[in-house]
């Protein structure tokens, strides 16, 4: 199962490394990583999505905790969450395909935020299916780009992620 | 106030720290360091001849002491040297702390001379690393280094100094810091009050329980607790591999080890338990077997200081996460307290097929006219040594034939690469062993192959006057992998042939040492004897023994616990 693992690390060099040798190392799979600082700018806020059976999850958010710099993580798809990736997609828009891209975009809500005569660079955000069903709806056939942040979360309500 | 250069602060944080031996090798990144360490005289410096050498004795010295070992390298090929033997310390769990030079931090990245990123490189096999990124934050940095190392699940910590970091002219203020707190490190202190009262209610109710005693027991210094725990319930008690000595093997209630060369007894009462009592062990793979096969009718309860031990290979019906000496603790507690006790009639019956297995095999090996057999060596030896010696080994059949023929009655004793299984960590084990225990007896077990791996350091014994006992079982082959073509391979001996050995009494001789050859079994006793008699001096056995033995029981691959080969030709 698709998982989303959002973790508050020390924002130190070496940190977001040891996060990444620890998913290679024990096998495990990353789909998808962001990383930033957060409004206190000792820590750092990563997300992670991933898949494996329950026992594999287990084990990834356990040997996550191990690390010495990870301060804290929660698994988000346990609870109620929003979850958020951000695309930009440079997209072929000539003639008349220009109107039904611009339909498409608003349809899903995304921005034109570069124009050209033969191009349109488009801003999305959503959901990775909403992303997904996105490059369907255009078709891949005119896809110049693809640019996708990799996916964040928090949880809904009350439920906040701090020290 | 003190104001020292970042190199002086180095070495009086380690004073500070209360550490006696470093182990180590210099070099031009940390010829800073080294100077400091020549001023001063608390700090004792061991030069041995290969950095791997420095984390073996560290470690040996961890493992029997139970306080953290230090090690000291340069940069570059030292400290890419230290990585076998860090990756050994990684894998049983051994506090040690290994200060690394590095070039100057104006360098790094520009491949510069000696340069490595050992950060980089060691990432996979420490508990942590640490960069120092400017000279005043070194009393800090080795404060934390020991402090991660030595706490919850320990391990190695590597503390990575670049050159200008210990600068001479360079002097900041000195402050060794009282206490460490980290926010983001909290090992456990005890374990949860429900899942302990809920596992001695297990307890009680068992009828065919065992207690799997890992080497968590000996880390946690949890031995005695668990030993009155058996005691008072009267439950069998099986150890891993690095678990022995955490129950005394010659007690009437001690199974011996389980596991891959386990004893017979022991695997056939896990694979029949209908409760197991897992302290401070991690069901590895050289213990379950084949996982889906494992002990079929067994409820777990499991107590670890690390939550990512419990329910990784097999699932734990009862995990309790603390130290194992704190919750056993509550556990003697709780059962001093209750009303209940074991169900008599339950364990009487169990006992009696226990001891039905034990007639059954009890470690029978066969024995020989005309040659040394491994297993008498060791006998032996537990012998002469009234069973008190501190046994270190290298990796192979004379590691399991003296895992399971010394008998060890006291925790960190049995001292051996379990994890990690590196060839050439006997010798400096030993050494890092005798040189603070100089009035114990060491011995170090080691084959014919695995002690050319460390040979060298037979001259670190000769400056530092380290009489160690070094037992060569000299079967004149790299005999587990031998064993292993006899059964998997039929016996195409592919590189496992040592062929060309030195004559090994003039080599220890060469380095100064005593060295003697027994090959005819009447000469075993009279000359282990005479050897174990000469006690400052470093004597060499180089001992021919059956180049033909097998290490029986071995578990048959892909098998369930109770699965075993017994000898060549029997198999249950
Ligand atoms: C550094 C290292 N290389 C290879 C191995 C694989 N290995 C395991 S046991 C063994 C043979 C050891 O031979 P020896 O030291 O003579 O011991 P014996 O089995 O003959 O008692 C080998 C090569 C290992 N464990 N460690
Ligand atoms: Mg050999």
């Amino acid at each position: 199962m698709r998982r989303i693992i959002s973790v508050l690390l020390e924002n130190e060099p070496g940190a977001l490394s040891r996060v990444v040798g620890l998913f290679s190392q024990r096998n495990y799979n990353i789909e998808t990583l962001t990383v930033a600082p957060t409004e206190d700018e000792t820590l750092s806020r990563l997300t992670v999505t991933t898949s494996g059976s329950d026992k594999v999850i287990e084990q990834i958010t356990k040997q996550l905790n191990k690390l010495i710099e990870v301060v804290k993580l929660v698994d988000l798809t346990e609870g109620s969450h929003i979850e958020r990736e951000l695309m930009l997609v440079k997209l072929k828009a000539t003639g008349s395909q220009r109107a039904e891209i611009k339909r498409t975009v608003d349809i899903f809500r995304g921005q034109i935020v570069d124009v050209t005569s033969t191009i349109y660079t488009v801003q999305l955000a959503g959901n990775s299916d909403k992303l997904d069903a996105f490059i369907q709806a255009v078709g891949p056939a005119g896809v110049l780009e693809v640019v996708r942040s990799g996916v964040s979360g928090i949880a809904r309500g009350e439920k906040v992620l701090s020290l | 106030m003190e104001l020292l250069s970042g190199a002086d602060m180095l070495i009086r944080s380690l004073q500070d720290e209360g550490i006696e031996y470093i182990y180590g090798y210099p070099g031009g990144a940390a010829l800073h360091i080294y100077d400091a360490l020549f001023r001063q005289d608390k700090v004792k410096h061991i030069l041995v001849r290969h950095e791997q050498a420095a984390v073996h004795m560290a470690d040996g010295y961890a493992r029997a002491s139970g306080k953290p070992g230090t090690v000291l390298v340069t940069s570059g090929p030292g400290a890419t040297n230290t990585i076998t033997g860090i990756a050994t310390a990684f894998m049983d769990s051994i506090p040690m702390v290994v200060l690394c030079g590095q070039v100057a931090s104006t360098l790094i990245g520009e491949d510069a001379f000696q340069e490595t990123d050992m950060i980089g490189v060691s990432r996979p096999v420490v508990k942590h690393n640490i960069s120092v990124r400017h000279p005043e934050e070194i009393p800090e940095v080795i404060r934390r280094a020991y402090y991660i190392a030595s706490t919850g699940r320990p391990g190695p910590v590597v503390v990575d100094i670049p050159k200008d970091m210990t600068t001479p002219n360079e002097r900041y203020e000195y402050v060794f810091p009282k206490k460490v707190k980290l926010r983001s490190y909290n090992p456990a202190i005890r374990g949860h009050a429900g899942q302990i009262k809920k596992a001695v209610d297990m307890l009680m109710a068992a009828k065919r329980p065992i207690i799997y005693a890992g080497g968590g027991v000996v880390l946690g210094k949890a031995s005695k607790e668990l030993t009155e725990l058996a005691h008072k319930l009267g439950f069998p008690v099986t150890n891993t591999l690095m678990g022995i000595g955490g129950f005394p093997a010659t007690d009437k209630q001690s199974l011996g080890w389980l596991g891959m060369h386990g004893t017979y007894e022991s695997n056939m009462a896990m694979h029949h338990s209908d409760l197991i009592l897992a302290v401070g062990a991690r069901f590895d793979d050289r213990v379950t077997n084949a996982t889906e096969k494992f002990c079929p009718g067994a409820r777990i309860v499991h107590i670890d200081i690390d939550p990512a031990s419990i329910s990784k290979t097999i699932d734990a019906d009862v995990p309790i996460v603390g130290p194992v000496d704190a919750v056993l603790k509550e556990m003697l507690g709780l059962v001093a307290e209750s009303k209940e006790r074991p169900d008599a009639e339950a364990l009487k019956s169990w006992w009696k097929q226990i001891d039905e297995w034990r007639a059954f095999h009890g470690m029978r090996y066969e024995t020989s006219d005309t040659h040394i057999k491994p297993q008498e060596v060791i006998e032996a030896i537990w012998r002469i040594t009234n069973g008190d010696a501190y046994v270190t080994s290298d990796v192979g059949q004379h590691q399991m034939f003296a895992a399971q023929y010394y008998k060890f009655d006291k925790p960190n004793r049995w001292i051996n690469s379990g994890g990690l299984g590196t060839m050439g960590f006997g010798l400096p084990a030993a050494m890092g062993v005798k040189l603070s225990y100089p009035d114990s007896e060491v011995v170090c077990v080691t084959g014919e192959g695995s002690i050319q791996m460390n040979i060298q350091e037979l001259s670190t014994c000769s400056q530092y006057n380290l009489p160690v006992k070094i037992v060569n079982l000299n079967n004149q082959a790299l005999g587990m992998v031998k064993q292993w073509q006899d059964m998997n391979y039929e016996s195409r001996h592919s590189q496992s042939y040592m062929g060309s050995l030195p004559d090994f009494v003039k080599l220890a001789e060469a380095y100064g040492h005593v060295g003697i050859r027994i090959d005819r079994k009447e000469e075993l006793e009279p000359k282990l004897r005479e050897a174990f008699a000469m006690k400052d001096k470093l004597v060499f056995l180089d001992i021919y023994v059956d180049p033909f033995e097998h290490v029986y029981p071995m578990q048959v691959a892909r098998g369930s616990m109770k699965d075993m080969w017994l000898s060549k030709t029997e198999r249950v």
